[in-house]
């Protein structure tokens, strides 16, 4: 973890409330793809935890919802900006056990800590399939951004006004010889995920968190594994050891 | 050069600034931060006989200039803190701690500190009385100056530390209960636990926690604890570590001007990890700037 001020570069909306910030400073602390960032907002007294959608040696990317007095502040904030982050926070997810072809499944702000993940997947040669699940047309972000990696990409809306009619876990029904998956979104699609998924894979889940490093234990659930706390020893976990 | 250094029942501690209870951990995992040495002491994660997972999510909500908690005591219980994480603690850290305990009945608090006194490492125990979390416990003891000074009694018949007991803001009295545990023997006591509060979340209409309410803290409730640190000084001769809201150098010397000999900092430290280390080191510059020499020489300071 590491604490240090960031400039915000660009914060434009890509769908409906919602918005990509890109920030530079130093992400010497990220170590993983899913890993999340905690952000200090003036007038508010806790950070704001969000997941990283991409990162390089001087600067990362955040995909934010507006739904609360925090985010809408984020969200009027300009380029030339600076805002104090924590770095590098939570486990993030586990490359080495992807197989050749994983599957990335995501729902809505969920999408974001994939992108990298895929990146870095396609770096190393492997083939990841997406499947990012949307309420709606006006909802979806970043399909081209996945494409443009190489990454066959599957679109889900409930209302049917982009690809395929549903959810996430109708596409992934009808996708075979996946060798894992990762997945982050709301819990129920979570929950939904673990039950049609034929293979081992990995969660990111999402909490109200106190300090986001681990101090409070404001976040903490239980696993098959003992006691966690989603922001350090989480945001993901595996398959094997979740309770639901 | 000026003078940070203070003491507690004849324990010198470099400076008054500590960690309190809670949102610290067993201090080992800051270490990655900073050389945690250089902290006045630290007090650790409640402990309790039995190992707790606590209340259910959510735990936390936001206030203004604050935040509540309904963590619930989540700890791994005596044992496993003295054989696991009292050992990590060691590794980095070199002076002596606070041992934090809470209980469900008498008995409860008198074995675990039993236990915990049989451990070099440790200072002081700080007796929790006043924990809002918990049903049938912490609080409830914290609430009477009876029950208070009997488990005052119970704790200090089988330990030979010096037993500072934690007192709780939710009470009509503060100064009776504060009285009764220094009759009882108490040889501190710190002081104030959060305040009981609570939100409620516009969009589900229900609270936000899911235990519904939980301790208020943060810098909103400052002027609660310097109130509360001074009336209780006014009334009793044993020490006071003064805790509430406490977030800057300057806070830590309206502390000890209201009567506190140590300070501790709580949730300041979920905001800004390095908020003990800025507060040591902001100190000197502030004590000049206020022309103090000796932290010592302000204790009770502010009282005629």
């Amino acid at each position: 973890m590491k604490q240090s001020d960031f400039t915000i570069l660009s914060n434009q909306k890509i769908a409906q409330d919602v918005y990509e910030m890109k920030l530079a400073g130093d992400t010497s602390a990220i170590t993983a793809p899913g890993q999340f960032v905690n952000i200090r907002l003036d007038g508010l007294f806790l950070r704001r935890p969000i997941s990283v959608c991409d990162y390089d040696a001087n600067s990362l990317t955040l995909i934010y919802k507006v739904v609360g007095t925090g985010t809408a502040q984020m969200s009027r904030m300009q380029a030339g900006e600076k805002l104090d982050l924590l770095t590098g926070l939570g486990n993030g997810y586990n490359l080495s056990k992807s197989g050749e072809k994983p599957l990335l499944i995501g729902g809505g702000v969920g999408v974001p800590p994939l992108y990298n993940l895929a990146k870095q997947l396609v770096a190393a040669g492997k083939h990841p399939v997406a499947v990012l699940g949307f309420n709606s047309e006006k909802d979806v972000f970043y399909k081209e951004e996945f494409e443009k990696l190489g990454v066959q990409t599957h679109i889900a809306t409930a209302d049917g006004s982009m690809g395929q009619k549903g959810f996430v876990t109708d596409v992934v029904k009808t996708l075979q010889d996946y060798s894992y998956f990762y997945t982050c979104g709301p819990e129920p699609m979570l929950k939904a995920v673990y039950d049609v998924t034929a293979t081992d894979g990995e969660f990111s889940f999402e909490e109200r968190m106190g300090c986001g490093f681990g101090a409070c234990m404001g976040c903490s659930c239980k696993t098959k594994y003992g006691n966690k706390r989603i922001c350090k020893e989480g945001p993901v976990l595996c398959k094997e050891e979740i309770i639901w | 050069m000026v003078d940070i250094k203070t003491s507690l029942s004849g324990w010198q501690l470099d400076n008054p600034v500590i960690p309190a209870s809670g949102t610290f951990g067993f201090g080992y995992e800051f270490s990655e931060l900073y050389d945690i040495n250089l902290l006045g002491s630290i007090s650790l994660k409640g402990t309790t006989k039995e190992p707790r997972f606590g209340n259910p999510l959510p735990r936390i909500a936001e206030t203004p200039c604050g935040m509540i908690n309904a963590v619930g005591l989540q700890n791994p219980g005596i044992d496993a803190v003295i054989n696991e994480e009292l050992p990590k603690l060691k590794a980095c850290y070199h002076k002596k701690v606070i041992a934090n305990i809470s209980g469900f009945s008498v008995e409860d608090y008198a074995y675990t500190c039993e236990k915990i006194d049989q451990e070099d490492m440790v200072g002081i125990i700080e007796v929790n009385v006043s924990c809002p979390n918990v049903h049938n416990g912490g609080m409830t003891f914290g609430t009477t100056p009876q029950s208070a000074a009997e488990v005052t009694r119970a704790v200090k018949a089988v330990t030979t530390k010096p037993v500072y007991i934690k007192l709780s803001p939710n009470v009509t009295d503060i100064v009776s209960i504060a009285k009764a545990c220094e009759d009882a023997g108490a040889d501190g006591l710190s002081l104030i636990n959060t305040l009981l509060g609570m939100r409620v979340d516009l969009k589900t209409k229900k609270p936000v926690i899911a235990n519904t309410m939980g301790g208020f803290s943060g810098p909103a409730i400052l002027p609660v604890a310097l109130r509360m640190v001074y009336q209780v000084y006014e009334a009793v001769k044993i020490p006071i570590i003064g805790m509430g809201g406490v977030s800057c150098a300057a806070d830590v010397i309206e502390m000890m001007l209201c009567g506190a000999s140590a300070v501790q900092v709580g949730a300041q430290n979920l905001v800004d990890p390095f908020a003990c280390k800025t507060i040591i080191e902001q100190l000197p510059t502030v004590m000049q700037q206020y022309k103090i020499e000796r932290l010592t020489d302000i204790i009770g300071g502010a009282h005629e």
